[in-house]
């Protein structure tokens, strides 16, 4: 299970996150929801080894990995996609993916064995098909659409056979409708690898539709945590956040 | 599928080898020995830089300091030791990895613009040393006495056929060296830092250890080019670890093609040809490369091998070739 407790982390004179201390227990499909600067993708980088927290601990199956650089955690299966897809350019989708599976297979610093090794294409394709991914295989990332940009930072984070997976805003930039394709390959994506799923969006239909758990950040602090019902009914959201259904921004 | 390439390599290497024995049968011509000579010297240097410039995103504008320390630490070595020839020669590419890897440790750290200028002032520094310690290099003379003892098998590369025949086996030899590593895990481990540092630390590289690695590799691949010419030319000069050579290698790689493996030896060729037929010409030699330079960099926009790769429709380097 990962579990954080009380993560505190500023910067400058900015309390980017005070005293947060979350569970995700396995399985889960978590939404982390919250205004601009709230701290989510703060939350992110604290659990993936991006930035050191001032204080408070990460736990992940036991484990204290506070501290540890971004390579250790995700040898132990924390994988994350970005906000603004990320990924090689100069390489195709299988390339990207051979590339990943080959580093973390931990044959990033051998120079006597020729690239690819026996086997790991095979297996970037079965990564890519997981995504629909399969058909651009031989495509340079550089010019794939969008949507499929984002998919193809899914998948090199999903190529490390990860336990959890950190999505941030897996639909960002992108329309209503390609929106629900990408949340449902995320969605089949978690149940089909019994993923432990924590994923960012401001698409309130996303998150109140999918999601198991909801958090709620606000200015560093864990405003709410529950059920979509609890968290659509809490006052405290409703006024931060969420507005009443009047001054709902569309 | 890797194997048979690394055949293929072995095989035209194996061609180019015979081609340049029975070359001075056809071509009886001193010149062009020497031209084959420092061809494959800098070509070394060139294909070497290329690897932390092209593959890895690491521009080093004072690679030529790994080049010039090949030249004197063979040479000194040669001088002043009783040493045989393949000791020396292993034991200045020690120094130079011991040396890239203190220099390196202090350089990949810095991105960008700012590991261009460190590396530049590394050279600099050292080029300064060389200049001061009269007594051990010989100042701004450069070495002179001569490289005793040159006969190794047998074979004697005083003897300027010899080391025209051992010049370019090390250039293949080499090459096909650094094509293995850009080929291999470690290969592809560079394309990512230098596409995208930030994910590839995400997908679990140590970047710091990769960047050191191919900092040191690539010294000493400069270093061999080094000892060439430090055959060639019976000694080491200061010039031959100023920051301009480092400048010569960037021009080689930017004109014959920083996205493929060969560009960097074709563009040597292509700057040992002007240097030679221009100063012929003219003295403003600094003049007429420039403007060729320009022609390059806003006339075709890539090296020449990028250029006639891209032209034949495959793509080039950048990728996982």
């Amino acid at each position: 299970m990962l579990e954080v407790q009380h993560l505190t982390k500023r910067f400058g004179g900015v309390a980017a996150m005070t005293d947060v201390s979350l569970q995700f227990p396995p399985g889960t499909l978590t939404a982390i929801i919250g205004p601009n600067g709230a701290g989510k993708s703060t939350f992110f980088n604290l659990i993936s080894g991006a930035i050191v927290p001032d204080s408070g601990k990460v736990i992940f199956n036991g484990e204290d990995i506070t501290g540890l650089n971004r390579a250790a955690i995700v040898r132990r299966g924390i994988g994350r996609a970005f906000q603004v897809a990320s990924f090689f350019p100069t390489m195709t989708v299988a390339e990207n993916l051979m590339a990943a599976i080959s580093a973390h297979r931990g044959h990033w610093g051998d120079f006597g064995r020729s690239f690819p090794r026996p086997g790991v294409r095979t297996r970037a394709l079965e990564v890519a098909d997981l995504l629909g991914l399969a058909d651009e295989a031989d495509t340079l990332s550089s010019s794939l659409s969008h949507g499929d940009q984002k998919l193809l930072d899914i998948a090199l984070a999903l190529a490390l056979d990860p336990t959890v997976l950190l999505l941030d805003e897996p639909t960002a930039g992108m329309g209503p409708e390609e929106r629900w394709q990408m949340i449902e390959k995320v969605q089949a994506l978690w149940r089909q690898q019994s993923l432990t799923l924590v994923f960012i969006e401001h698409d309130m239909d996303i998150v109140f539709g999918i999601s198991s758990t909801i958090r709620v950040l606000c200015y560093g602090r864990v405003l709410a945590e529950g059920t979509p019902d609890e968290i659509r009914a809490n006052p405290a959201v409703i006024e931060a956040y969420l507005g009443t259904p009047e001054t709902e921004e569309v | 599928m890797l194997r048979s390439a690394l055949l293929r390599d072995i095989a035209i290497g194996a061609a180019v080898i015979l081609i340049l024995l029975l070359l001075p049968m056809f071509l009886p011509s001193k010149a062009f020995q020497d031209f084959v000579i420092r061809c494959a010297s800098m070509a070394l240097f060139a294909t070497s830089l290329n690897m932390l410039v092209g593959y890895t995103g690491l521009t080093s504008f004072g690679h030529g300091m790994f080049y010039g320390l090949g030249t004197y630490s063979f040479a000194l070595l040669m001088q002043r030791t009783q040493l045989s020839m393949p000791m020396a020669f292993l034991l200045t590419l020690a120094i130079t990895a011991v040396t890239a890897t203190v220099v390196g440790a202090i350089c990949i750290r810095l991105r960008l613009i700012y590991f261009a200028f460190v590396t530049l002032a590394m050279q600099m520094l050292m080029h300064s040393i060389i200049i001061s310690w009269v007594g051990l290099t010989g100042g701004d003379q450069g070495l002179q006495g001569g490289i005793p003892r040159r006969v190794v098998a047998g074979f004697d590369l005083g003897n300027q056929h010899s080391l025209y025949i051992a010049s370019g086996v090390a250039l293949v030899l080499g090459l096909i060296a650094m094509r293995h590593i850009v080929g291999s895990s470690f290969g592809t481990s560079l394309r990512m830092i230098r596409d995208n540092e930030a994910r590839a630390a995400f997908l679990g590289i140590i970047v710091w250890r990769v960047k050191l690695a191919v900092f040191v590799i690539s010294a000493m691949f400069a270093t061999v080019g080094g000892v060439i010419m430090s055959l060639f030319i019976s000694g080491a000069y200061p010039e031959l670890i100023n920051w301009p050579i480092s400048g010569d290698a960037i021009f080689a790689i930017v004109m014959g093609g920083i996205g493929s493996f060969l560009g960097p030896t074709v563009g040597t060729m292509i700057l040992l040809l002007l240097n030679d037929l221009v100063t012929r010409q003219t003295q403003y030699y600094g003049l007429a490369l420039g403007i060729i330079i320009l022609v390059f960099a806003l006339g075709l926009r890539r090296g020449v091998v990028d250029f006639v790769i891209q032209r034949l429709g495959f793509r080039t380097a950048g990728g996982v070739s």
